[in-house]
């Protein structure tokens, strides 16, 4: 290591974000397996690829900042700060998990942390940021911020217009993060646009936007400290299409016919975590720590199985209650 | 209202604004946001001189975006706000559908019960003033059909006040239908202050021969078609109004059907899958060895709502309607 304490600081901080990548990466690749082998049901969206963004811009944030997500939702949890044992109960649908096993894979939250949910409708969350900016700068009058993560497909929804051009004519503190993977589905953002530069949309809306490298951490971990600087400071929103690729389909088990010839292994020479090792690996970080972290991140990881394994399921019954807040408030 | 309550005279319209002006002044966290509801004083004028007490931030006017609308109020609602979100007609509902079904109505229950939504979603329904196809609807219905909503519909300016104070301290997503027809319709208001619970139905009108349960601005037409009832065919009418219809207090109307035998269900929206459908089932499955004939309904026909008043009037129920489906229970005048 190097003596310099500044630049060991520097280095404390990547070996975090690589870390908080690894989890994800290793969290999904994980759930992967569970998956296939018919353990977790339904259908999960995985986010294999993207870590650097999530990890990235919530590096940023405050737990009492917000954040709100997608479908493809866990890395942007475990970002945040999520509890891995309750969300892999989640996936297992056990009543142990964040959402009692009446969310699953899509619909993870925990407000205490300031995630405001993943959601399973495209552009769905987008209003719904705007609205928890709206509350903390012109209701409750403190400097939250609030990080909409959201893909390309989300661009060409109606809510994602509404919600920028009210963040933006309010001066809102919201950072709109848009993934862009390249694919809504199996459809490229090129097939269905005819401006693919989608950072230029923000000048019509009256706010700043970039496009940055989705898959460099600090790439995007600085262009997010810029806008949430701005928007702490009330200068309202900033729109950022961080660039990338995800590793698999839509869906776990998806047959994928859509990708270009070599086009994931081309981007895989770009994987977030590989970019983040070699600056790490030229920090003088050697095997001995990457071997330590993958197996503390792995022994975290088999916990939280273990967690959801052992977990109950819910109750039958239990589908019936949580639907509204017992009472008012006293007169 | 019994004897012993001071009251005062005022509108419908002035009920809900007083209900949410006093809500205003008490908690600085409650806020309300839609089109034209600042200085202008909202498209029906029901917002008038509020943003001038509470301004900008509080009386927020906003784009036409409803379904940013929607969100911003169920995003600060979810994170430590109140909100109450005015749609200017029921009709535009649809534009936010999603906002509002699978966002509002879901986060609570989705994210297994943790969230706290107070947030209130007023819109005006209704027809009877040739507004034509997209601006006469009543769509209570859809909203009734979406677990997770609370949805009501005040017929008179006492029950909008106190119905608006509880509204707004429940804690989940409230639709909050007002009557275009009612707004200006006045009535006798408590002078104190006063909540009116959810799933508590009014009994309007009592009367021993048939139950008549109507909604909204059908109340009225209800208590009017009885009371001719009353004096031309001696047919005494029980007028029952659930106020809420999410939740519904099913115990109120069974005991009256119990009673009468009777039961006719008025809404003014369609007849197919309407409220009348829902309330109908929940008397025949509850209370049909005490039933003397099938259980009626009187609602729209299953067409847009015409513009002409000839058309609409066809299309729309009314007073006439009810006292002739009425009567036909007792063999008098075919409805």
């Amino acid at each position: 290591m190097q003596p310099d304490p500044k630049k060991r600081e520097r280095v404390n901080h990547w070996i975090e974000l690589y870390k908080k990548m690894l989890t994800i990466r290793k969290f999904e690749d994980r759930v992967r397996r569970l998956y296939a082998d018919g353990e977790i049901p339904g259908f999960v969206h995985l986010y294999t690829g993207q870590e650097a963004i999530a990890v990235g811009a919530c590096a940023n944030l405050n737990d009492t900042d917000y954040i709100t997500s997608t479908h493809r939702g866990h890395g942007h949890a475990i970002a945040k700060g999520a509890n891995l044992r309750f969300m892999m109960a989640e996936l297992f649908g056990k009543k142990t998990g964040y959402c009692k096993g009446k969310g699953g894979s899509m619909h993870i939250a925990d407000l205490d942390l300031g995630i405001l949910g993943a959601n399973g409708i495209v552009a769905g969350s987008l209003p719904i940021a705007v609205g928890a900016a709206y509350g903390s700068s012109k209701i409750r009058k403190t400097d939250q911020v609030v990080v909409a993560f959201f893909g390309d497909g989300a661009t060409n929804e109606g809510a994602f217009h509404e919600a920028m051009n009210m963040a933006a004519a309010w001066s809102l503190p919201v950072i709109f993060v848009c993934e862009n993977n390249q694919f809504g589905v199996s459809t490229r953002i090129s097939r269905v646009v005819k401006e693919t530069d989608l950072a230029k949309r923000a000048v019509g809306y009256g706010m700043p936007g970039i496009s940055i490298d989705g898959n460099d951490v600090l790439e995007v971990e600085s262009a997010v400290h810029v806008a949430v600087n701005r928007a702490r400071k009330g200068h309202g929103p900033m729109f950022l299409v961080a660039n990338t690729f995800r590793h698999r389909g839509h869906f776990e088990g998806e047959v994928i016919n859509y990708w270009g010839k070599n086009e994931l292994e081309e981007w895989k020479k770009r994987d977030p975590l590989a970019i983040m090792e070699q600056r790490l690996r030229a920090s003088g970080i050697g095997d001995e720590e990457f071997g330590q972290w993958d197996r503390e991140i792995g022994e975290a990881i088999e916990d939280a199985v273990a967690f959801a394994r052992s977990s109950e399921y819910p109750q039958p019954e239990d589908a019936l209650n949580d639907l509204f807040t017992e009472s008012g408030e006293p007169a | 209202m019994s004897q012993a309550v001071k009251t005062r005279t005022m509108t419908y319209m002035e009920a809900i604004r007083e209900a949410i002006r006093e809500e205003m002044r008490k908690d600085p966290t409650l806020f309300m946001i839609g089109e034209d509801v600042g200085p202008y004083g909202g498209e029906m004028g029901l917002s008038k001189g509020l943003w001038e007490e509470f301004g900008d931030d509080r009386m927020r006017d906003a784009p036409i975006s409803e379904s940013a609308i929607i969100g911003c109020a169920l995003g600060a609602a979810l994170t430590g706000c109140k909100a109450i979100a005015e749609i200017p007609f029921g009709d535009f509902l649809g534009v936010c559908m999603d906002q509002i079904y699978n966002q509002a109505a879901k986060n609570k229950y989705m994210f297994g019960g943790k969230a706290r939504i107070p947030l209130v979603i007023r819109s005006p329904l209704g027809g009877y003033q040739s507004a034509a196809a997209q601006h006469s609807q009543c769509v209570e219905a859809w909203f009734v059909h979406t677990p997770g909503l609370k949805v009501v519909m005040p017929s008179n300016a006492a029950d909008a006040k106190g119905l608006m104070k509880t509204a707004i301290h429940d804690g989940n997503p409230v639709m909050f239908f007002e009557h275009k027809k009612l707004y200006q319709v006045k009535g006798e208001v408590p002078t104190e202050d006063y909540r009116i619970p959810f799933g508590v139905a009014s009994v309007k009108r009592e009367g021993s021969d048939v139950t008549v349960i109507a909604t909204s601005y059908t109340v009225q037409m209800a208590l009017a078609a009885a009371e001719r009832l009353s004096k031309e065919l001696g047919i005494e009418a029980e007028v029952i109004d659930p106020r809420t219809l999410v939740p519904l207090d099913e115990e109120t109307i069974l005991r009256s059907v119990r009673k009468t035998g009777r039961a006719i269900v008025v809404h003014e929206a369609w007849l197919r899958a309407g409220i009348g459908a829902e309330i109908a089932s929940v008397i025949a499955e509850k209370a049909f060895s005490d039933l003397k004939a099938p259980v009626r309904r009187i609602g729209a026909e299953n067409v847009p709502i015409p513009f002409s008043p000839v058309l609409e009037q066809f299309v729309l129920p009314s007073e006439e309607k009810i006292f002739n489906a009425v009567s036909a229970f007792f063999g008098g005048r075919q409805a």
